[in-house]
């Protein structure tokens, strides 16, 4: 009788405790979509058929869409976010691009006609320029993401690879023996 | 003869190293020869550690010697100097002495052999009355960087940081890695002003003591120093043979050696009282103090089998490589690589037609069988022989492993930034592998993720101020309307209460001019929608038009033709009436 009557104080005092820290330590917001969304490149190009990075993370979280809808994040990308969720990674999907080298917007400085359509376009408001007046791309700021290219009337945005400089060129990898010697000996199964 | 203080001073070790065979006699039996100024100097606008610099002079402009042609950008940075008057005959992209082979910004300049220097303001002795800030800002100015091969700026390695003081200054005539001599010429020749350079650096950080390590295998240097030093009366310095083991000439591994303090991973020999300057640097610093010379030239070593009279050369920064070989005697037959710094840390060139810069101590011309050619990677054993020959106590194998696999993480926790590139393992391991290559290309590999991940995080902190602002926006429009239907109701009701309070007075009510009103808001609220139904049928419209040249105009109608062709093309559902539609809009918006 009482150790009926101590286990159910325990109970009791646990599920206060409990009760008490979920209200306490409650997480704002679903942390995997943060995670989702520091891998996703930030390009807001809306190629995943989502209105940007974000929306698309929260997709993924919710099981909407699949992890293979980022062209600008590539394959890598692809198993960065598989490696992250535990699923197996899967080929990019064509249907949402494909990846291409990085590049950036620059607007032909003497055709446009100063619309302000890219302005409106740009997810990142990288686009400087007023109505009238000549528009420039703040080439720091863009992502890339082609979206101003479209509503240009007068086809003047062209998008430029990203040229390598000494400062962000990368050694390349030595091409490796291919063969690495096992520190255990394979062993047949028995 | 001797210095009180050098009579017997307690040394450290470092762990791992290696002995190698240093081959320096080759270059350093002949005295230091002067370059005369080559017809055209290239000067690459970026020679030092940090951001790159914008030129500061026009093509077709006259420069004179030691005039500044590059600003510096930024803090970590140095600006460049023309080392000859002439004229800027260039400034665009060119090859330079670089291990990507990309070309860079030069400017580029044509002597015109007068040598008229800018108006310089030496300050001889009179650099002891001035406060260690504009001291600084005198190299600064002068273009002073470490001339050791990092070329970090000088200015900014001599300012400790706050709080910090600086116990021990180290002088670095070290000089470790086999071939290059150019450190111990300049020591053997001009001790005096080295110490000159000391002693500007000591008065602006006022250690409590000086140590100038040189390795052992250079009597001629040691000697050379410690008889200018009983000359130039300087307190509490002292010059210490160190044992030649390569890399003592390693800021940390010297600073260990001399001192058996340990600069922490990650960190600035500053954090444990020490600050290490290279000979040749506080030989420039001399320079730029006592005669306002700033950095123009610098000693490089000529050396190798590969050509007929090995020696050191004091060069204008910006000759080309191929003047040096040259005024060496040119290559010997059979010369295989063409190496930029020593054998274990340079790199091979795929010219000589590249400029000499801030950081080229060393050319080295070799015979096929005087460096082996890399040879096959085999498959590491695991032998351990990497992480005996360690001097930073890395695990290079573990390293190895991670940058193999790109786990760039992993190679992060184990101090990847640690290593300095030494070469030892690579040079100890028996299945050739090349490990500081893997180093590198995870160091560039990480720092590139890291730039990636900078612009992404701005990138989506601009997209979310940029949707709330545009909700902002929204919710503010529905607001107004809100706040206007509201007025607009009020005053309806007024009106009505006073047509009511009217007809009870038995007056007519004045309602036709209302109706009246009501039809235009109509009949405009009807023609926006078709205007706007057009201009969704059309996809976008240009906007703005007005003002537009008749090329403009064409250009629009061009465009706007491609794009109706390319939706035809493309079999969106269009019927005949919205292609109407869309010419006519077209035809509207071309003619407003």
């Amino acid at each position: 009788m009482l150790a009926v009557l101590v286990l159910t104080l325990i109970a009791v005092a646990f599920g206060l405790l409990l009760g008490f820290a979920a209200q306490r330590f409650r997480v704002e917001g679903d942390p995997i979509v943060d995670r989702i969304d520091a891998i996703l490149p930030q390009t807001q190009c809306g190629q995943c058929s989502y209105p940007g990075c974000r929306p698309y993370a929260e997709a993924i979280a919710s099981g909407e869409a699949e992890i293979n809808q980022c062209p600008p994040g590539g394959q890598e990308g692809v198993e960065a976010l598989a490696d992250l969720l535990g699923r197996e990674p899967l080929p990019l999907n064509e249907e949402h691009g494909e990846e291409k080298p990085k590049a950036v917007a620059v607007i032909r400085e003497d055709i446009c006609i100063g619309c302000t359509l890219c302005i409106q376009a740009c997810p990142v408001d990288a686009i400087l320029g007023a109505a009238k007046l000549m528009h420039t791309v703040i080439e720091a700021e863009c992502t890339g993401c082609e979206l101003c290219v479209e509503p240009c009337p007068v086809d003047c945005i062209d998008m430029l690879p990203v040229r390598e400089t000494q400062e962000t060129w990368t050694w390349p990898k030595p091409a490796g023996s291919g063969r690495v010697i096992p520190i255990i000996p394979a062993r047949s199964s028995q | 003869m001797t210095n009180p203080g050098d009579a017997q001073q307690a040394l450290w070790q470092f762990p791992g190293g290696l002995h190698l065979a240093d081959e320096k006699q080759l270059s350093s039996e002949r005295p230091i020869a002067r370059l005369a100024t080559p017809a055209r100097l290239v000067l690459p606008l970026r020679q030092h550690i940090g951001a790159a610099n914008q030129p500061l002079v026009a093509v077709g402009e006259r420069v004179l010697k030691g005039q500044q042609i590059a600003s510096a950008e930024g803090y970590v940075s140095a600006p460049v100097h023309a080392p000859t008057s002439g004229t800027v005959a260039a400034i665009e992209e060119m090859p330079v002495a670089h291990p990507s082979q990309l070309p860079a910004l030069c400017i580029v300049i044509d002597s015109d052999g007068a040598e008229e220097w800018i108006e310089r303001h030496p300050l001889g002795e009179g650099y002891r009355d001035l406060a260690p800030l504009q001291l600084r800002n005198r190299l600064r100015e002068r273009g002073i960087v470490g001339l050791g091969g990092a070329t970090f700026p000088t200015a900014v390695k001599l300012q400790p940081g706050p709080g910090r003081r600086i116990d021990t200054l180290v002088i670095n005539g070290a000089e470790c890695e086999p071939y290059i001599s150019c450190d111990q010429l300049l020591m053997r020749e001009r001790a005096a002003q080295v110490l000159a350079g000391i002693a500007v650096i000591q008065h602006m950080i006022s250690p409590a003591q000086t140590l100038i390590g040189v390795e052992d295998d250079k009597p001629d240097a040691i000697d050379a120093l410690q008889r200018a030093l009983a000359e130039a009366g300087l307190t509490e310095t002292r010059v210490v043979a160190v044992p030649t083991r390569y890399p003592t000439g390693g800021e940390k591994q010297l600073i260990r050696v001399l001192t058996g303090q340990i600069v922490p991973s990650g960190g600035l020999p500053a954090e444990v009282g020490v600050l290490c300057q290279n000979v040749g640097t506080c030989a420039a610093i001399a320079d730029a103090v006592y005669h306002d010379r700033p950095l123009i030239s610098r000693i490089v070593t000529v050396t190798g089998r590969g050509v007929a009279t090995p020696q050191n050369l004091e060069v204008p920064l910006g000759a080309p490589m191929a003047a040096l070989i040259e005024h060496c005697g040119g290559y010997v037959d059979g010369v295989a690589r063409l190496i930029m710094g020593g054998p274990m840390m340079g790199f091979a060139l795929p010219s000589d037609q590249l400029p000499v810069t801030k950081g080229c101590n060393c050319l080295l011309a070799s015979l096929a069988e005087e460096l082996a050619p890399p040879r096959a990677e085999q498959p590491c054993i695991r032998c351990g022989a990497c992480a005996d020959a360690c001097p930073a106590e890395l695990l290079p194998q573990q390293l190895y492993w991670y940058a193999r696999a790109g786990n760039l993480e992993q190679a992060r926790e184990h101090h990847l930034f640690d290593c300095i590139d030494c070469g030892c393992c690579a040079y100890v391991c028996p299945s050739h592998i090349p490990l500081v290559q893997y180093y590198r290309h995870a160091k560039t590999a990480v720092a590139a993720a890291e730039r990636e991940h900078e612009k992404s995080a701005v990138a989506r902190q601009r997209h979310e101020f940029r949707q709330q602002r545009i909700e902002r926006a929204e919710r503010e429009k529905v607001e107004r309307l809100a706040k206007k239907k509201a007025a607009l109701e009020a005053s309806k009701r007024a009106a009505k209460e006073r047509a009511a309070a009217a007809a009870a007075a038995g007056e007519a009510p004045a309602e036709p001019a209302g109706d009246a009103r009501q039809d235009a808001i109509q009949a405009a609220i009807e023609r926006a929608r078709k205007k706007k139904a057009a201009a969704a049928a059309a996809g976008v419209a240009a906007k703005n038009v007005d003002d537009l040249s008749e090329a403009q105009r064409a250009r629009i109608a061009a465009v706007e033709a491609r794009r109706a062709r390319q939706r035809e093309a493309s079999g969106e559902a269009k019927d005949d009436a919205s292609k109407g539609d869309d010419n006519g809009d077209t035809r509207r918006s071309a003619g407003s």
